[in-house]
């Protein structure tokens, strides 16, 4: 019974959702606009309908309610708390849900934080954010509704992919949301801005908040799949351009562009289209994301649902979106005051220009390997994949030149500077890591021909930002999401080319040389644990100092019948030992796979680093 | 005949072009590098010739056909119709079992022989992964 009310609060939602795009979009014609609190209320109540209907999900999973089909589909009774509360949005009905949750909860507090702006403003936003979530309640309602009931009731659900119990996993898609989500209001707020005419400085340090938060979220997002990736999915990487990833790193790369020129409309006045270009396009990604991945074209785990009618639906969704934006975008355009003073070729305005171009050609990159196999299977059925190289041999050489301009652009100043005053620290810095990175590459002997010019410039970026913090008038935030971005790079770069890997098939007692190591398999032994068997195996990984115990896991789950591996990962700052292993037919071998991967840890904490900066900037009143 | 203010707006759109233009041109090379085809068993049969290309296969592991020692592990792939033997080495997925569902990547070596550099199974007990489905379909 309880299962009806969160159908119904969302039919609720969807009347008041119908009753406020009406109301406003009458309201518009007048030409002074107030908001009423009769519209807020209903807003409020269309957030407290939605976590009604969210929290009846909740409890249904929590109570293991088997009358409803999603949790049917999607739980066990054995299943732990923690996971039977993260099975909520582990499906596709109940992400869907989930979305819809952040959507009004958004928009809500839009309404509150924004009071002290223009009515008419306010009133277009909202609108459009309406529309939205008016699309999304249509899609959650009839084409994947998670309050559908079974009858007879099951006694069972059929469980929750293994693969997805695990905490990182658990918190990813709640937050990778909050990034995607967040850019539903940029783009409202961007098309309200544009048909009010009020594109300007106080338009963008009040969005550069919201901007900023989406960021944020969407990089923490993104980091907990990728650290999931790297011990679950028993490869040892952490990006691997899967499709899905892709779609995620696309928003991003999008964001980032746009979190820059939102800086500079605010200081300089500037690039007015341009930012309203970026914040249609960067929802537009997170809307396509949602699409790709829930529409099954993409096969991975996270595709949930293979039903076409929901792409069908999506689809035409985020066309009608698009369509209606650019149309906006054409018909208000001359609203735009863009400011025509004659630009300098030398001043920071170049800089994010060019930081606003190379985002651009990374995204360009992105978005053609991630849809062209799709494309491609569609016009003439040849079924083609594309892999790493493909992105590494596009993406390097520009990161070059990005590096070096991500270097210096920070230190030119706004309207205009001199080129003659290259100062001469930079220089130092500059010699001082053409010569580190000689010896670092003659050492590795690494002989590809793009790493000793990336290596130089990583290095130079790497210490221009150090030295950066030492300056008079620091942008703090700034400061330390630069920094983070060239320990990143550094630390990527380092992994990939010192990494080290061995794999081999051993039994029981085994032992295998590696470089100065000896990997021994010592034993294996069965615990039975709530709702999977798991197989520990012990390994001892030896060289002349010391010895190294690794125990990676097999979880052996009956319901679904599925084996995961557990890596055992063992970090230093310096380096992580990665060691997993998989059964291999019932005759004794098991399958190992032993790596070395160093400065892995670093990877993590650079883009924390990141993230922090974004946090930071948020709490200033002005950057 | 211009103002300079055309001119440099000529000159700035032509640069723009251009180099939109030469992006494009280096993506779709490298694509085209790059790809990797898939092909099920009874494709690579009726190959005309072998290029020295990466690709994937995709069916099922034929049952009873893998064969494990210390470094290697060979197995047959099979579409039901023709079948390609895949000589492996290195790490393998969980759901690697004979009887289901596999894709190997690497390189032909003759038209019933496949080396290959990556195996990938997927996660689910009942998965298939489309590719092999549509190569099964039809069998």
């Amino acid at each position: 019974m309880i299962n009806q009310l969160g159908n119904y609060s969302l039919y609720i939602a969807l009347l008041i959702s119908i009753f406020v795009i009406s109301k406003t979009s009458l309201s518009l014609r007048k030409s002074s606009i107030t908001l009423s609190g009769n519209i807020f209320s209903l807003i409020s109540v269309q957030s407290i309908m939605v976590i009604i209907s969210f929290l009846t999900l909740i409890y249904a999973f929590v109570t293991s309610d088997f009358s409803n089909e999603t949790v049917y589909n999607n739980s066990h009774t054995t299943k732990p708390l923690f996971y039977k509360i993260s099975g909520t949005w582990g499906n596709h009905e109940g992400s869907l849900l989930l979305w819809l949750l952040v959507l009004t909860i958004f928009l809500f507090i839009f309404t509150v934080e924004s009071k002290n702006l223009s009515q008419r403003y306010r009133t277009l936003t909202l609108f459009f954010q309406q529309i939205i979530i008016f699309g999304f309640l249509l899609f959650i309602l009839f084409t994947s509704n998670p309050f559908s009931n079974l009858f007879p009731i099951p006694n069972e659900g059929t469980g929750l992919n293994p693969i997805l119990q695990d905490p990182a996993l658990a918190i990813h898609p709640p937050i990778l949301y909050l990034g995607y989500v967040g850019t539903s209001i940029i783009f409202s707020s961007a098309l309200a801005a544009i048909i009010s005419g009020s594109i300007n400085k106080s338009w963008a340090s009040h969005i550069k908040k919201w901007v900023l938060v989406s960021w944020v979220f969407l990089s923490i997002g993104i980091l907990l799949g990728s650290i999931w990736a790297y011990y679950e999915l028993g490869w040892g990487g952490f990006w691997f351009w899967d499709p899905v990833e892709n779609v995620s790193l696309m928003p991003w790369l999008c964001l980032t562009a746009l979190l820059h020129t939102i800086f500079t409309l605010e200081k300089r006045d500037i690039f007015h289209s341009w930012a309203v270009i970026l914040s249609i396009t960067t929802f537009s990604l997170s809307m396509s994301g949602t699409f790709l991945v829930r529409s099954g074209i993409l096969n991975s785990i996270h595709t949930f649902a293979n039903d076409p009618s929901r792409g069908v639906f999506i689809l035409c969704f985020l066309f009608i979106l698009i369509f209606l934006s650019i149309l906006i975008y054409f018909f208000y355009q001359k609203t735009i005051k863009e400011n025509l003073t004659k630009p300098y070729l030398i001043s920071k305005e170049t800089a994010v220009l060019l930081n606003n171009l190379f985002m651009m050609f990374f995204l360009s990159v992105v978005l053609i390997g991630t849809v062209y196999p799709i494309f491609l299977e569609v016009i003439n059925n040849e079924k083609i994949s594309i892999g790493p190289p493909f992105y590494h041999k596009l993406l390097i050489p520009f990161l070059i030149p990005f590096l070096f301009f991500m270097a210096i652009g920070p230190n030119i100043k706004w309207i205009n500077d001199k080129i003659g005053k290259i100062n001469f620290t930079q220089v130092s810095i500059f010699i001082i890591s053409i010569i580190v990175s000689y010896f670092f590459v003659k050492k590795y002997g690494v002989s590809y021909l793009l790493s000793l010019p990336l290596f130089i410039l990583s290095i130079f970026l790497f210490f221009i930002t150090i030295k950066d913090f030492f300056g008079k008038k620091v942008n703090i935030s700034q400061k330390i999401s630069h920094f983070g971005f060239s320990l990143l790079i550094l630390s990527i770069l380092l992994n990939g080319v010192l990494s080290k890997e061995f794999s081999s098939n051993m039994k029981v007692g085994d032992e295998r040389k590696f470089l100065n190591k000896t990997i021994k398999f010592e034993s294996i032994k069965v615990i039975k644990e709530q709702n999977y068997q798991s197989l520990i195996g012990e390994f001892n990984i030896k060289d002349e100092n010391n010895s190294l115990s690794l125990k990676p896991e097999l979880r052996i789950y009956d319901q679904p019948q599925t084996i995961t591996s557990e890596a055992d990962i063992s970090s230093t700052i310096f380096s992580d030992n990665f060691l997993v292993f998989n059964v291999l037919k019932n005759d004794g071998f098991y399958n190992v796979r032993y790596q070395i991967k160093p400065f892995m840890i670093w990877i993590w904490i650079s883009v924390i680093l990141i993230s922090f900066g974004g946090l930071i900037s948020l709490k200033k009143k002005n950057v | 005949m211009y103002g300079k203010k055309v001119k440099l707006r000529i000159l700035f759109i032509s640069l723009l072009l251009v180099s939109v233009a030469l992006s494009i041109y280096l993506i779709l090379k490298s694509l085209e590098e790059n790809v990797v085809y898939f092909l099920s068993p009874t494709e690579i049969r009726n190959l005309v010739e072998i290029e020295n290309k990466k690709i994937r296969v995709g069916g099922m592991v034929k049952n009873n056909s893998i064969i494990i020692d210390s470094e290697n592990v060979n197995f047959i792939i099979t579409d039901f119709k023709n079948e390609i033997n895949v000589n492996y080495s290195g790490p393998v997925p969980n759901l690697f079992e004979e009887g289901k569902g596999v894709v190997a990547e690497g390189f032909l070596k003759d038209q019933s022989f496949l080396i290959a550099e990556k195996i990938l199974a997927k996660h689910d007990e009942n998965y298939m992964p489309p590719e092999v489905a549509e190569s099964l379909k039809d069998k």
